[in-house]
């Protein structure tokens, strides 16, 4: 077996340093060595989005991400959006739109949702839908999530924190 | 306690994938070296949107991932007189953002924007998709039409490759064990040029393409007439094509329906597609002529944006 290797990486601010195999993803190094479950493992070939995670400060699918690539990367999971109790406008436009049902892709949608925010913070319709292709859902429907997010860029605008 | 829940959690759920071993050298030399020593059982991951894709399935079986991304060569994104130096491993989402690539190689920035989602944008590499050579690649007619070359390392030392040369079938190509692809080199468009990529898929986003065509033109002064202009397919063939003899109508033709039309039928000429779940082979045929027609009008009317700017 390929000898493990040692990778540190700065997580949602925090330096971690961690052990793993070449063949190994970010995203199961997320979720099975850091126990960072937050982030779902959908389809795992790129397709559903519901691993995406921030990769020095862009969307990615983190099961089409070999963990050691991440070697001094800058990573950030669904579990760093919230500041301890205080959600996100991203999260709470999620809540209070029921733009979820099982759940299993929303870590997905609220990361990629907030990339695009950060991206462009006023989209329309449009943006959101072609910017959120590449996460899926199969239950809730996306005019609930695209509404969540269109709400999301106005609770921003109105000085609700990142 | 935990670790068992962790191994439990592994075997029912998550085969692991092929073991491999990683580097991830930093100059191009250290790349060749390792490339030659393995000859032929190491893979290059640039973005590796498809490759842990296909480790992952066992169509491919590596024993050795060579992570090209710390090479400066392969990183290279530069505008210069000459032209658009691309290197192998930069991301889709590097070339969309520059607004001098959206300026001068339109095409290839069609092309970099609808390949996958954000996500796939964010890693995927145009190098990447040339390598891996499917015959629906999106950026490889982009590239046939702004007339891209190819730099080749290997042992024996570089080489330069046309683009329309590079794949040789689905999934194959011309490079050689130990060899890597640096960069593309894309010429300076002449002025009055514009070009367009464009694709027909069933859904909005987040297909593959059922045809695909890229096409360059460059206008005369007047901007009635094309000086020169270059089209390419993709999907329609075991490689994308070149369409030289629809190419060759263009040269000082009127703009004008007939002329794009004579294009599309030449360029219908040479497709020789499969029949798939994606399409007919007569779709595709048909599909070729109209989005040879569509690409061409809007590449006509970017060089003619470029000419009035």
């Amino acid at each position: 077996m390929s000898k493990k290797q040692v990778v540190t990486a700065t997580i949602n601010g925090r330096e971690e340093t961690f052990l793993c195999e070449p063949r190994q993803t970010l995203l199961e190094v997320l979720r099975d060595v850091l126990r960072m479950t937050g982030t779902k493992e959908g389809c795992s070939n790129g397709n559903c989005g519901a691993c995406t995670v921030m990769l020095n400060g862009r969307p990615v699918d983190s099961c089409l991400v070999l963990a050691v690539e991440c070697e001094n990367a800058e990573l950030e999971t669904v579990e760093g959006l919230a500041a301890g109790d205080q959600l996100t406008p991203v999260q709470n436009a999620f809540l209070e739109g029921a733009a979820l049902q099982c759940g299993v892709c929303t870590p997905g949608f609220l990361v990629s949702a907030t990339a695009l925010l950060r991206e462009n913070p006023e989209p329309t319709e449009h943006d959101v839908r072609w910017y959120l292709a590449g996460n899926l859902c199969r239950c809730t429907g996306y005019d609930k999530i695209v509404r969540a997010v269109l709400d999301a860029a106005e609770r921003r605008r109105n000085a609700e924190t990142v | 306690m935990r670790v068992a829940v962790q191994s439990s959690i592994q075997q029912r759920h998550r085969p692991k994938m092929r073991d491999f071993d990683y580097a991830a050298p930093a100059t191009l030399q250290e790349a060749v070296t390792l490339f030659s020593r393995h000859n032929g059982a190491a893979r290059a991951l640039a973005g590796g949107t498809d490759l842990i894709d296909h480790v992952r399935t066992g169509r491919v079986t590596p024993d050795v991932v060579i992570d090209v991304k710390r090479i400066p060569e392969l990183n290279r994104l530069e505008i210069t007189p000459d032209g658009l130096r691309l290197g192998a491993a930069v991301p889709c989402w590097r070339i969309y953002e520059s607004a001098e690539i959206r300026e001068s190689y339109p095409a290839l920035v069609d092309a970099c924007s609808i390949i996958g989602g954000i996500q796939i944008q964010s890693r995927a590499s145009v190098g990447g998709n040339l390598c891996n050579s499917g015959p629906a690649a999106d950026t490889i007619p982009a590239l046939i039409a702004h007339s891209a070359v190819c730099v080749i390392v290997g042992p024996e030392g570089e080489r330069e490759v046309p683009v329309e040369q590079f794949c040789t079938g689905p999934g194959r190509n011309v490079l050689q064990p130990g060899e890597i692809l640096v960069e593309m080199k894309l010429p300076a468009p002449p002025p009055r040029s514009g070009s367009h990529y464009r694709r027909f898929i069933p859904r909005n986003e987040m297909d593959i393409a059922v045809v695909g065509v890229g096409a360059a033109v460059t206008l005369d002064e007047s901007g009635t007439s094309l000086v020169c202009g270059r089209i390419a397919v993709g999907a329609v063939a075991p490689t994308p094509l070149d369409a030289v003899d629809a190419s060759n109508l263009l040269a000082g033709a009127p703009v004008d329906d007939e002329t794009f039309q004579k294009a599309a039928a030449a360029a219908r000429a040479i497709a020789v597609p499969i029949d798939d779940m994606r399409g007919t082979r007569d779709y595709r045929v048909h599909l070729t002529g109209v989005l040879t027609e569509r690409v061409l009008r809007e590449a006509v009317s970017r060089a003619q944006q470029a000419a009035g700017a």
